[in-house]
């Protein structure tokens, strides 16, 4: 054997260059079939008159029978060559082969790509936090690179001592680093009335994972003195071009709020915010404004455009649902999911993710008989407050149809409702707030896809 | 909603004492801000009219603004669901008695406008007045931000046409807004501590006699975000399904044998026009396949398709800037971008067929 592979070697170092180099790479990677053997054949004779017989075929095919893999058999380029050196990219990228995962649009969602959304492939992400180039976005009226050392914060209002900090001021403050989720929320919106979208990406993918540093928003607040009998929400403002601004209540603020500039241990993107956005963990992402400039302190809430013309839920009665925050507990398989296929029957890794703005996770169960049965997953750590929490459970699919779904509990003991309990209480038209149980529905053929099964 | 107990408040108080330097530690961090920084930033305006600017404008001149700076994105009445949902249009004089907008409860009226949903008039011109027009926010001076306010309601038929609206009479036509009882804060979501109003049940076994599929993704959706197996990796557990065939009625194998592992292929670093345009925000105000503020890159191609010199036009055009051609928003010069850029991007929109 360690005779033949070393002359199964030599097809790609051989000086008479008699075969091209896409048939090389078609049979590394392909195998030889008939059609390639009797080519590889003729390019051989063609060529050979000179070499001595051929041994090398039989190496990987003896009277066609399998020997071996030629990925196997025949070292590949890159063990047989010196590599790239150090720093070759200065800022590393993905390899050139992950070209398939990314942010993505959803055609027909919106008409303008400056008020849009783009959602993050949770179809192929990994444990819980979102490569930042990932995360996904949505921006108001476009999104701004800012100049750092010109940005500034303010905090005015009902304060003793109105202050503005630079980026500098800020990050001398005592400061610290905490893994929160942003989910839009109007995640899962398309899916409020019938299966609208075809893969986990649109329906889910308006949510990220980060680990974010900064500086607690109550630090800020103590040092400008703020007023403790009379304030009751802040208002906090971007400074991009809509401005963007949102009321929260003072005693959220107090709570968990940050004021950051970290992100996976980089700097914001300009996307999510740079240099410096909020983060109000568990909270609708709309809430979390990028680009922050200003934090005022009163004593009403402010009802701007994005909390009294959207981000309002209808109910059936007509009257819309006001300042609605919390992103309640959710989950979601993402694989396998919509728009995948398995490759045939037997053992998979059935993996997903759990969170809740009301804590941690405390359990997630998975179905796959459409939710007549439950099994628990297993939860990976780290379990964090207002943060993914990656699931994990051993499935043998016997090729029959299925219905997979997960349902997530926090805790506070809150149960992740099925798509038709939430409808019961609230319609079909709030738009906003759904984190209904989601189905995927197992063909026999291997296909899964989009359904509600309840 | 917004309630809070007062041990909550002391256990925060203890939890930042305890934890992190107190406010007095934190020795030459920030600087007072001056009072014109802070009148320069301050611009929100409350329901209460809080924040609001001395200031009027009139109806009519609300419509010249109007037409000058709103109109091509939001129509000449508001009604416009081109680029933007619409302003205007689903409210009824019985609405403005009674402060509900009738059309909100059943399915009368799916597309929701904003006169429809909105409860308080400052939230319009807090808007109004940071973020527009589209292009070119917060460039509306307070009397134009009042004006086309007035212009908007009288749209609306909430104030005659002679109206002139200002800083002292707005609260009075605030309670003439259509929607203005219509927020609830009645509900638990405002807060982390807040009462569900959905509760579910954990069952284990045996939980549904029968799982129906009540709903199933449209055949027609299955490949409109375009071919979900290049939206996959094409290794690992599962692969995606080539969306531009029909579903396999197949079975799946039963065996072990690896499925045919299809050779990557390393996409190339090549910059597409799509790529230049979005990077330059073209798509701003051009859709592809839309008008926005702009054209749409179909109608430029519809238009200079079959004029010999369209290519040099066009490039000028986007260099240089002009207006005239399409409506009364100018097209701003882009001499940031390059002469190849520009040439390429103009190409691929006269080629047509996005």
């Amino acid at each position: 054997m360690s005779i033949r592979n070393k002359q199964v070697g030599h097809i790609l170092k051989a000086p008479e260059n008699f075969l091209s180099d896409s048939l090389v790479s078609e049979i590394n990677t392909m195998g030889l079939n008939s059609k390639r053997r009797s080519f590889l054949v003729n390019s051989f004779l063609a060529a050979s008159s000179a070499l001595a017989s051929a041994p090398l075929l039989a190496a990987t095919l003896k009277n066609d029978a399998f020997v071996g893999d030629p990925n196997i058999l025949t070292l590949p380029e890159h063990s047989k060559s010196l590599g790239k050196a150090v720093a070759t990219n200065p800022y590393g990228v993905p390899s050139k082969y992950e070209t398939n995962l990314l942010r993505r649009e959803s055609p027909g969602l919106t008409r303008v790509s400056a008020a849009s959304v783009s959602f993050a492939p949770l179809q192929g992400l990994f444990g819980i936090i979102t490569p930042s180039g990932l995360h996904f976005e949505r921006h108001h009226q476009g999104w701004q690179d800012i100049d750092p050392t010109k940005h500034r914060f303010m905090i005015n209002g009902l304060v003793k001592n109105a202050k503005v900090y630079t980026m500098d001021d800020l990050m001398r403050m005592p400061s610290v680093s905490r893994m929160h989720f942003i989910e839009c929320g109007a995640n899962t919106a398309m899916e409020w009335g019938n299966v609208a979208v075809p893969t986990v990406q649109y329906s889910h993918g308006m949510l990220s994972c980060s680990e974010f540093t900064g500086v607690l928003l109550s630090t800020l607040l103590e040092d400008c003195g703020y007023d403790k009998k009379a304030g009751k929400f802040l208002l906090a403002e971007g400074a991009d071009g809509s401005g963007m601004t949102r009321t929260i209540p003072i005693e959220k603020a107090l709570d968990d709020v940050l004021v950051v500039w970290g992100m996976n241990g980089e700097m914001l993107r300009p996307e999510n915010g740079y240099p410096l956005r909020l983060i109000v963990p568990g909270v609708q992402g709309v809430s979390s404004v990028k680009w922050l400039r200003r934090i005022e302190v009163g004593d009403k809430p402010y009802a701007t455009k994005d909390e009294a013309v959207h981000y309002i839920d209808l109910m059936p009665d007509g009257m819309y649902r006001q300042y609605t925050s919390v992103q309640e507990c959710k989950s979601v398989i993402t694989t396998p999911s919509g728009g995948q296929t398995l490759l045939n029957k037997g053992f998979y890794n059935i993996t997903g993710l759990a969170w809740s703005g009301r804590g941690k996770v405390k359990r997630v169960d998975v179905s796959v008989d459409g939710g007549k049965n439950w099994k628990t997953a297993r939860l990976e750590t780290p379990v964090l407050s207002k943060c993914l929490t990656r699931f994990n459970i051993d499935w043998v699919w016997d090729g029959s149809p299925a219905i997979l779904q997960s349902r997530a509990i926090d805790e506070t003991g809150y149960v992740q409702p099925k798509i038709n309990e939430l409808r019961e209480v609230r319609g079909t038209k709030s738009v906003y707030h759904n984190n209904a149980i989601q189905s995927w529905k197992v063909a026999e053929s291997g296909e899964l896809s989009n359904v509600q099964a309840y | 909603m917004f309630k809070r107990t007062k041990i909550t408040i002391s256990i925060f108080t203890l939890l930042l004492g305890s934890s992190i330097a107190n406010a007095e530690q934190l020795v030459n961090i920030g600087r007072n801000a001056t009072e014109q920084e802070v009148a320069a930033w301050d611009i929100d305006v409350r329901p209460d009219f809080k924040g609001l600017p001395i200031g009027s404008g009139s109806v009519e001149a609300g419509q010249k603004v109007w037409e000058g700076r709103c109109s091509s994105c939001h129509g000449t009445f508001g009604e416009s669901n081109e680029v933007f949902t619409p302003i205007i249009g689903g409210v009824s004089k019985e609405d403005i008695k009674t402060g509900r907008v009738a059309a909100l409860v059943g399915n009368k009226q799916p597309q929701k406008t904003t006169i429809m949903k909105v409860a308080t008039l400052s939230t319009l011109w807090d808007y109004i007045h940071r973020a527009m027009p589209w292009n070119a926010p917060k460039s509306l001076s307070n009397d134009d931000v009042f004006a086309v306010t007035a212009y908007i309601l009288n749209l609306a038929e909430i104030i005659p046409d002679d109206f002139v609206l200002t800083d002292k009479n707005i609260a009075d036509v605030q309670k003439l807004m259509p929607n203005r009882n219509g927020m609830t804060l009645n509900h638990g979501l405002s807060n982390e501590r807040g009462t569900p109003d959905v509760k579910s049940s954990a069952c284990m076994a045996n939980c549904t006699k029968e799982v129906v599929i009540r709903s199933s993704l449209p055949e027609v959706s299955r490949n409109a975000h375009g071919n979900i197996r290049l939206q996959n990796r094409n290794f690992g557990a599962i692969r995606g399904v080539d969306t531009t065939k029909p579903p396999s009625t197949k079975a799946a194998a039963d065996t072990s044998n690896a499925p045919k592992i299809e050779p990557n292929e390393p996409q190339t670093s090549k910059v597409s026009a799509l790529d230049i345009a979005k990077q330059n925000s073209c798509l701003s105000c051009h859709g592809v396949n839309n008008k926005i503020l702009g054209p749409g890159f179909n109608e430029v191609a519809k238009r200079y398709k079959s004029e010999a010199s369209a290519e040099k036009q066009l490039i000028a055009k986007v260099k240089n800037g002009g207006s005239g051609n399409w409506g009364s928003v100018a097209m701003p010069a882009h001499e940031q971008m390059s002469n190849e850029d520009i040439k390429l991007i103009v190409n691929w929109i006269l080629a047509g067929d996005k």
